[in-house]
């Protein structure tokens, strides 16, 4: 029997992204259901009453709902290309910085260009800390996930796209500049040129 | 060849013994090192320097840092007595409830350190989580994790001992046996487990403990 696989997302949403990202990375084929946040579908509601959130994976009738529990499972459901290492240690590894970019990170970054003036300095001061964290951690690797991409990469999409949009719409370089963060602007470059998430970036518009 | 595991962690810490109950349940011996906060050894912050916070396995000589992370690490690399389903959609559903848990579980630990309006909306906030716990998460099952205890039910073993604590301190009682009759019977079941029973920190001196942790949150600006 074939596999049924169905993802209901938003395509502007990074979180929905990852997941597309992890199934063809996989060469899995899914359905994709674009959701309307502001009108959100029986379906979506009936599959996630918890959150009442995309992305929500359905493969076979069952749906999987937040993003890093999709993307474990769907790594553990389709076994080629894997996202996370085989070993134990450093899967432990990979774990802990996907938890502290959606945990730390994405929250900080979001604050930095959210902020009000008086307290948008503090907010990219304490973004720029974060960003550091990952730049060090990043040293010498051309992904996260070293040589491919991997958990972490698929993760930080937030950083390798989302970031550059929002300082381009903005009009200027707040937090990521080449100077400050040569390791992760390179990341950047590596991961949008990476084909798999070529074909899956949302237009700049 | 000697497994060589030590366990940094804090006496009063609900995400520390959770480590300590995984470990144990699979029979793996370890050392236990007591940090001493807030004069935090010279190794935890060589181990955990992102966070700087307990708990850390360090097995091998290689650190392990976050509770829950821990716990996966753990079933990966010691598989008898298993904590998680083998099955993967029965997995997610595990990890849902864990990572559900983990965020609005700190609604509730918010209870023991704000007053009026922030303390309010807590309140509302936690009975909700508790109600969609006791329905959703454990329904007819008897633990968690179902028959046996797992993964889930020790990533929230800190309901079964914690919570009443914290009720204590604020003096009303969330989970109150008529309106939680399910996780009543989960937390009675899940502390006669002789694992359990003999790793849990004394309550009254958690509740002291806590008791001056509130005090400092409270007189602070």
């Amino acid at each position: 029997m074939a596999d049924e696989v169905k993802l209901f997302g938003v395509w502007a949403s990074p979180y929905s992204r990852r997941v597309e990202v992890a199934l063809k990375l996989k060469g899995v084929k899914y359905e994709f259901i674009e959701e309307d946040l502001s009108n959100k579908s029986d379906l979506l509601l009936k599959y996630n009453p918890v959150h009442k959130k995309i992305p929500v994976l359905l493969h076979n009738g069952k749906p999987i709902v937040e993003s890093l529990v999709i993307l474990e499972y769907i790594d553990e459901t389709w076994k080629g290309n894997p996202i996370l290492p085989h070993d134990p240690y450093q899967k432990a590894v990979a774990r802990f910085w996907a938890k502290f970019l959606d945990e730390k990170c994405f929250p900080a970054l979001r604050k930095a260009f959210s902020s009000k003036e008086d307290e948008q300095e503090k907010a990219i001061e304490e973004a720029s800390e974060l960003l550091k964290i990952l730049e060090n951690e990043l040293n010498g690797k051309k992904f996260f996930g070293g040589d491919k991409i991997g958990l972490v990469d698929i993760v930080a999409n937030f950083i390798g796209f989302w970031l550059g949009v929002i300082q381009e719409a903005k009009g200027e370089e707040l937090l990521l500049t080449h100077k400050k963060f040569p390791i992760l602007c390179k990341w950047i470059d590596e991961y949008v040129n990476c084909s798999v998430i070529k074909e899956n970036l949302p237009c700049q518009r | 060849m000697e497994e060589e595991v030590k366990l940094h962690g804090f006496w009063p810490s609900p995400f520390s013994h959770r480590v300590i109950w995984a470990l144990k349940l699979k029979g793996v011996k370890y050392d236990y090192i007591e940090e001493d906060f807030p004069n935090k050894s010279q190794l935890l912050l060589q181990y955990n320097p992102v966070h700087k916070k307990i708990p850390v396995l360090v097995h091998r000589g290689k650190p392990i840092a976050e509770s829950l992370i821990i716990l996966e690490y753990i079933e990966e690399t010691w598989p008898e007595h298993p904590l998680l389903p083998k099955d993967a959609y029965e997995r997610a559903l595990a990890r849902f409830w864990i990572k559900y848990g983990e965020e609005k579980g700190l609604a509730i630990w918010k209870l023991y350190r704000t007053t009026g309006e922030e303390f309010e909306k807590a309140m509302k906030e936690s009975l909700e989580i508790l109600r969609n716990l006791e329905e959703h998460a454990l329904g007819e099952k008897k633990f968690f994790s179902g028959e046996r205890i797992g993964i889930v039910d020790i990533a929230f073993g800190w309901i079964a001992h914690w919570l009443g604590v914290i009720e204590d301190l604020i003096g009303v009682k969330l989970l109150e046996a008529d309106s939680f009759p399910r996780l009543h019977a989960w937390i009675k079941n899940f502390k006669e487990e002789s694992i359990i029973k003999e790793n849990l920190p004394d309550c009254g001196k958690v509740f002291a403990h806590l008791k001056r942790r509130r005090e400092m949150w409270l007189a602070s600006p």
